[in-house]
């Protein structure tokens, strides 16, 4: 196991030290070394993670901690730095590494434009990958709420890194914020399960888990079942930073920054921390159903929302972006019903394919010199034909056309909520299979808007230009991956092997039956998500090949339903008039009375006064010894009499 | 009975009588610089013979000598040197280098050594005068200048009213208590018997007529007309040695015989101290004259002193004895530095004459910086010890009012010292360099200078020294 550890080691910790080495000495060793550099180590991160999971398959132990060093030793809280070598860590290093190191590679290629050195970028995409993987190498909350932080934090660097366009660093903001806000709950989460296990280690809670089942918290006189209270405050935790429905507002505004950053951040990795999170905390979310019922109704709601966004953007980016808001939703459905198999199975491909589908946009994107307006594209199938033919990979994959990887692992949670059965399953099954026809109608609107059909704008057409190698290769791998994916690990993540791939890294309540009963979904009700892509995919031929006069008249037909899906339901809005606009108005309203009037106004208050009781005193010296003499004796005569009164 | 215990007054008494034969049978057209040379050598040997002049009381009671009137003749005879010692190129430079100036000024400093071994109302009363009507007439001393006339004139009227209530309080004390000696005042007051109004009422009526000598508030009025009038190198004194002399007076006073009655004069000295402070702090703003800023800054500092003697104890006679003993020290330099401020032949006076002076002059300019800063009291300069000990000791004593008032006019006296150091060195210089400062001016800023910066390595034998003159006073 020694060779595991060590190489498992080497994989979290050599990003660590690319950041460093780009960050802190990128201005010395100059663009092109700092680029080797990181892209040197991210190949060695990759390799080691791919041989770390290998290894530790075939040895098929359980979760190993490799220590790292201790961090926090005081009274009875310990946390320590510690990587925690099980399925779940392991394949989720090995995907987010490998995601990581292509996209790398594809930002050589696609930041050899930029004006400005480059290391700065390097340096962040280093950092956040090393974040996400202490995130998910985590051996307890602590460590795990360190990576946590610190993918915001990068997130936040990456989404700004254009310092000098003011809607790039609002959005920034926007994104800190936000998250902050799901961080909050996500902390209380946190420190009450220490309250109730007294430690934050995963082996510890898990072991004791049975202990506390019937525990309470009481409040104001009602008692709370401990584990509902801490299952929902790490899913509002969760649902912050995988952006679910009213903590989603920040993803599509995170689209300012470099496209690159959009794949990794956005839609391959950070955004499936929450995700990733419920997987981890299985043991625990297992005994609290009504949290788990929550995660299904917010998942299934997010998933239908996003997508119906997603269907009138004009932004390239945008429209993928809320794509990826719908496809977590599918995730936390998933996870909602204690399917979390399935949800790792489909974080895992949506990596393949939503990382694919954005480098795809970026090489679209950096074709026609940084246009995202999709209604001022069209035919570039031609001039662009690689990127065309991984696009259309990744529309299948993420239409769920069979065999392509969506397919499987989405066709799979679908099956899952049906065979959950109940109003919830309904609920669930009835939004996922319709939004089985959306995906497949926006995804197959944007194939057709950007490279097909006559060029709306021909001067953008004719200078547009196929990438070069750097960008392509890694289109290419992922490509293999979005066409493949699915049909390679479905075996491993649902299907037979499942019980030794997973190894008891993912908990499953003894009544919890989704994944045995997956295969017994009747044959038309597995069959009717697949029919819908099929159909969406021919809507969305004849709206925008065939008749691309429908769509316009449609907008004009149900304008009223047209904006409020143009603008995204009006959530923008409505956080505005109930939480930005009040918290304005009393910043300003602490800002002028509060500050200016009240605190500024007693210390000025004090110098006019000072200067007053000075005039005044200089003007009694008149210099005529007269006052002077009668001074004295007024003074003396108030003496006398204090005196005497207080004697 | 034990003559030998005045010999420090009788020995200064003397070479004065003698200088001033001196200076009236020289012949030379200039006997002033030999007869201030001769003023300083009768300071130096009467402040040997202060310090092993034997403890005890002698003259019928009149007369004491203890740990405490050592300390207050040792500050008054260095304050009176320093002052001397700057009237020497400023008098010959304003042409008022007469031999008469070193001889007032031994006078009056004989008067505030009889003041500080006070044993009776009445060696209090003639010290007193002694001390004054030899600063009246240094007030004057410059007579061909109307302001200098103007101020001895105002000083001596003013100054015969407050002696009059001090008299006046003297007899109703006399008359009330039969006895004019503090040990028998002590035992009429600790006797058990009740207290008399008249006595109480006589208390107040010294009071005040010390007060007037500290110019303390509401009895300050005189300062600023004499200050800014008088010839400065008399205002270098009067702001030194004769307002240590008053406090030691006022401190025997309110200690010894009336030491029984703490509890009510206690009240009256607080009332002063927070009006003193009050209106040092505040009228100074306005000044644009820093001779007359002094005036306030020092009615100010007397307000921080008489802290000490509100909070009635030990350690609040000690901060007091501490904050003179910086106070004089400061004074003196600060002085120093206002006498170079020359251009041309003329003094000058007014506060924007120091207009880049940091540029022109920076020596000079960092000297009055740290005489500033002292007085406003920021560490580690002088300033800052006697203000804590004074400030300390009124909270030990609960007298958080009092605490909280000198915090307050500390912070508005801030203000005023910072703006000079503000002009000195931000303001652009308007006119040219000051004249070629005099050595002795150089020599007393530099060496009140050095002492105000390291005052933090003589701390400890101050306070030692403070600490052994309260313990006597208290006895």
């Amino acid at each position: 196991m020694i060779t595991v550890a060590s190489l498992f080691s080497v994989a979290v910790f050599a990003p660590l030290l690319g950041a460093l080495v780009t960050g802190l000495l990128g201005r010395v060793i100059g663009d092109p070394i700092s680029r080797i550099v990181s892209v040197g180590l991210m190949v060695v991160s990759a390799g080691c993670a791919v041989a770390a999971l290998w290894f530790g398959l075939a040895a098929s132990a359980q979760a190993v901690a490799v220590p790292v060093s201790t961090w926090v030793q005081a009274g009875g809280f310990h946390a320590a730095w510690t990587l925690r070598f099980d399925t779940l860590s392991a394949s989720m290093v090995t995907m987010v590494s490998c995601v990581s190191m292509l996209i790398h590679l594809y930002s050589v290629g696609y930041m050899s434009h930029e004006k400005n050195p480059v290391h700065r970028f390097f340096a962040y995409l280093s950092l956040f990958t090393f974040a996400m993987l202490m995130l998910v190498t985590s051996d307890n909350l602590i460590q795990l709420f360190f990576g946590w932080e610190g993918v915001g934090l990068a997130s936040y660097l990456l989404i700004g890194y254009w310092y000098d366009r003011p809607s790039a660093v609002a959005a920034a903001i926007k994104a800190f914020i936000v998250n902050r806000i799901a961080d909050l709950f996500f902390m209380v989460g946190i420190a009450l399960l220490f309250l109730l296990f007294g430690t934050v280690s995963y082996d510890n809670i898990f072991a004791t888990v049975p202990e506390h089942v019937g525990a309470s918290y009481r409040l104001f006189g009602t008692s709370f079942p401990a584990f509902e209270v801490i299952g929902v405050l790490l899913f509002i935790g969760a649902m912050g930073k995988s952006a679910q429905l009213f903590f989603h507002t920040w993803l599509p505004d995170a689209m300012e920054g470099p496209t690159p950053v959009s794949a990794l951040i956005h839609a391959a990795t950070m955004v499936t921390a929450g995700v990733f999170l419920l997987a981890r905390m299985s043991p625990l979310m297992e005994f609290a159903p009504v949290a788990k019922g929550l995660v299904v109704v917010i998942g299934a709601s997010t998933c239908f929302f996003a997508a119906t966004v997603g269907l009138v953007q004009p932004d390239i980016k945008r429209t993928i972006a809320y794509s990826t808001c719908s496809q977590l939703g599918y995730m936390f459905v998933a996870a909602g019903f204690g399917f979390y198999q399935g949800a790792m199975f489909h974080l895992t491909t949506h990596a393949f394919f939503k990382a694919l589908l954005f480098l795809s946009a970026g090489s679209v994107i950096h074709a026609l010199h940084d246009e995202q307006d999709m209604f001022r594209m069209g035919g570039l199938a031609r001039k662009l034909p690689v990127t065309c033919a991984v696009m259309w990979i990744g529309s299948l994959a993420l239409g769920a056309i069979p065999p392509f990887a969506g397919w499987w692992s989405k066709d799979a949670i679908i099956d899952g909520a049906w065979m959950a059965g109940g109003g919830l399953g309904g609920f669930a099954w009835t939004l996922c299979t319709a939004v089985a026809f959306l995906t497949a109608l926006y995804s197959w609107r944007l194939l057709f808007l950007v490279f097909h059909g006559r060029p709306r704008v021909p001067e953008l057409h004719d200078h547009a230009h196929e990438s070069g190698p750097v960008i392509l290769l890694p289109l290419l791998v992922l490509a293999v991956g979005a066409a493949f994916g699915g049909w390679l690990l479905r075996p491993w993540y649902i299907g037979e092997h499942q019980a030794a791939f997973w190894n008891g890294s993912i908990f499953n309540a003894p009544d919890n039956h989704v994944l045995a009963t997956l295969e017994h979904t009747q044959g038309l009700i597995a069959l009717v998500p697949t029919i819908l892509s099929f159909l969406g995919v021919a809507v969305a031929f004849v709206c925008y090949m065939l008749k691309p006069e429908i769509p316009a008249q449609l907008a004009r037909s149900m304008r009223p339903l047209y904006l409020f899906l143009l603008n995204k339901w009006y959530f923008d809005e409505l956080y505005d008039r109930l939480f930005v606009r009040p918290y304005r108005a009393l910043a300003r309203l602490l800002w002028h009375v509060g500050d200016e009037t009240v605190i500024d106004g007693v210390p000025r208050g004090l110098a006019r006064l000072t200067v007053g009781g000075s005039s005044g005193i200089v003007r009694i010296q008149t210099g005529s010894i007269a006052v002077y003499a009668f001074t004295m004796l007024i003074g003396l005569v108030v003496l006398l009499s204090t005196f005497l009164l207080v004697r | 009975m034990n003559w030998t215990l005045a010999l420090p007054e009788i020995v200064l008494s003397c070479s004065g009588l003698f200088i001033l034969l001196f200076g009236v049978l020289q012949k030379r057209s200039e006997p002033s610089f030999a007869c201030t040379m001769l003023t300083l050598v009768a300071f130096l040997v009467t402040g040997i013979l202060v310090v092993v002049a034997p403890d005890g009381a002698g003259y019928h009671g009149q007369f004491v000598n203890d740990g405490f009137s050592r300390f207050m003749k040792i500050l008054s005879l260095g304050a009176a040197g320093l002052a001397a010692i700057l009237s020497l190129d400023y008098n010959r430079q304003e042409k008022t280098a007469r031999f008469e100036f070193p001889v007032l000024l031994l006078f009056s400093t004989l008067g505030t050594l009889v003041m500080a071994s006070s044993a009776n109302l009445m060696t209090l009363y003639v010290g007193l005068e002694l001390q004054s009507l030899a600063i009246y007439i240094l007030c004057a001393f410059a007579r061909d200048e109307l302001t200098s006339a103007e101020a001895g004139l105002k000083y001596f009227v003013l100054g015969s009213l407050a002696s009059g209530l001090l008299l006046y309080g003297i007899s109703l004390v006399y008359g009330f208590a039969g006895t004019m000696e503090y040990a028998g005042l002590r035992q009429v007051l600790t006797g058990g018997a009740p207290l008399a109004a008249g006595l109480v009422i006589g208390l107040v009526f010294v009071i005040v007529g010390l007060a007037f000598k500290l110019s303390m508030a509401p009895f300050h009025m005189w300062t600023p007309d004499v200050y800014q009038g008088s010839p400065t190198s008399v205002t270098a004194f009067l702001a030194g040695a004769p307002k240590a002399a008053a406090f030691a007076l006022l401190l025997r006073v309110l200690a010894q015989p009336f030491g029984h009655l703490a509890g009510q004069w206690q009240l009256l000295i607080e009332i002063v101290a927070i009006a003193t402070m009050f209106l040092g702090s505040l009228a100074a703003i306005g000044q644009r004259d820093i001779k007359r800023l002094m005036a306030y800054s020092s009615i100010g500092h007397m307000g921080y002193a008489a802290m000490g003697i509100a909070s009635a104890t030990d350690a609040g006679i000690r901060g007091t004895l501490v904050y003179l003993a910086t106070y004089l020290i400061m004074n003196a330099g600060t002085f120093g530095c206002i006498l170079a401020m020359r251009r041309r032949g003329r003094a000058l006076t007014r506060i924007e004459d120091l207009a880049g002076l940091g540029r022109t002059d920076p020596t000079l300019a960092v000297l009055m910086a740290v005489f500033m800063f002292s007085m406003a009291g920021v560490p580690p300069l002088a300033g800052f010890f006697g203000k804590l000990m004074v400030f300390a000791a009124a909270v030990q004593a609960g007298l958080w009012v009092l605490a909280a008032v000198g915090v307050v006019t500390s912070v508005i006296g801030l203000f005023y010292y910072w703006r000079i150091v503000k002009v000195m060195f931000l303001d652009a210089p308007v006119a040219g360099a000051f004249d070629h400062r005099a050595p002795s001016l150089s020599f007393v800023s530099a060496v009140t200078g050095v002492a105000t910066v390291l005052f933090l390595l003589v701390l400890g034998p101050v306070t030692g020294a403070a600490q052994a003159a309260a313990a006597a006073l208290f006895g």
